[in-house]
């Protein structure tokens, strides 16, 4: 009974991906998109509480929106990986339910 | 399950009055009771200021909207679960809520509290048990 959890903030502005990270279960999927993807990054100062989440949450990102923010993929955290709009429905499918942190 | 019952969760995670989601998170609850549905509230974050008790919003134009929340009992809108962390870190505990009540009518109408105050873990487990999960 997986969630898909999606995060469309950015983590400097908002506590929302913390919030989120703090209530994803193991077997989650915690999904970056828009603004949300500066959270993929390494080498911020949010890195450790990423991968603090010690691969029980799967994390991934939404590719077509770090290339449009001019994130390279080679600057992700270790660890994230990136899905394209198929792969973000497939997400969605193969998940019980999605939750939204606006 | 019941046939074509789902458990719906809606979760508030706004202060009420900066912006529009907390009123309209609560229009959308009202409107959704009409269908019979398993309901649940969660309030975490900065949701929990939705509930202090003694908003007066006279002074900023703007409908102060707390006392509804009293009404969602009679729309069978009994479970209001709210973070413990969330309250702690912004300095508020159970007293600051205001009073919300539901009549059991399968108890001959004994009043019982709907705010149930849970931990971080057991919220996620509450998220993690529904079919449907609407944010705010």
């Amino acid at each position: 009974m997986a969630t898909l959890h999606t995060v469309n903030k950015s983590p400097f502005a908002t506590q929302t991906l913390l919030s989120c990270l703090g209530h994803a279960k193991a077997g989650d999927t915690v999904l970056m998109i828009e603004d949300g993807v500066y959270g993929a990054a390494s080498n911020t100062g949010l890195a450790d509480a990423m991968v603090g989440m010690g691969g029980a949450v799967t994390l991934a990102v939404l590719a077509p929106d770090l290339k449009a923010r001019g994130i390279d993929e080679g600057r992700l955290l270790s660890g994230v990986k990136t899905v394209d709009y198929a792969g973000f429905v497939e997400l969605a499918a193969t998940h019980d339910r999605t939750q939204n942190w606006l | 399950m019941e046939d074509g019952v789902k458990k719906f969760l809606y979760v508030n995670r706004k202060a009420p009055y900066g912006t529009i989601y907390a009123l309209e998170s609560l229009e959308v609850v009202l409107i959704g009771a009409a269908f019979d549905q398993d309901v649940s509230l969660a309030f975490l974050d900065d949701g929990v200021f939705q509930l202090v008790k003694s908003q007066d919003t006279k002074d900023i134009g703007v409908k102060n909207f707390s006392p509804t929340f009293r009404a969602l009992g009679d729309y069978e809108v009994t479970k209001l679960f709210v973070e413990k962390e969330s309250l702690d870190e912004r300095g508020l505990t159970a007293d600051d809520l205001q009073e919300i009540m539901w009549e059991d009518e399968d108890e001959d109408y004994a009043e019982k509290p709907s705010i149930r105050i849970i931990s971080r873990t057991e919220m996620a487990d509450v998220m993690s048990d529904q079919d449907v999960i609407l944010s705010f």
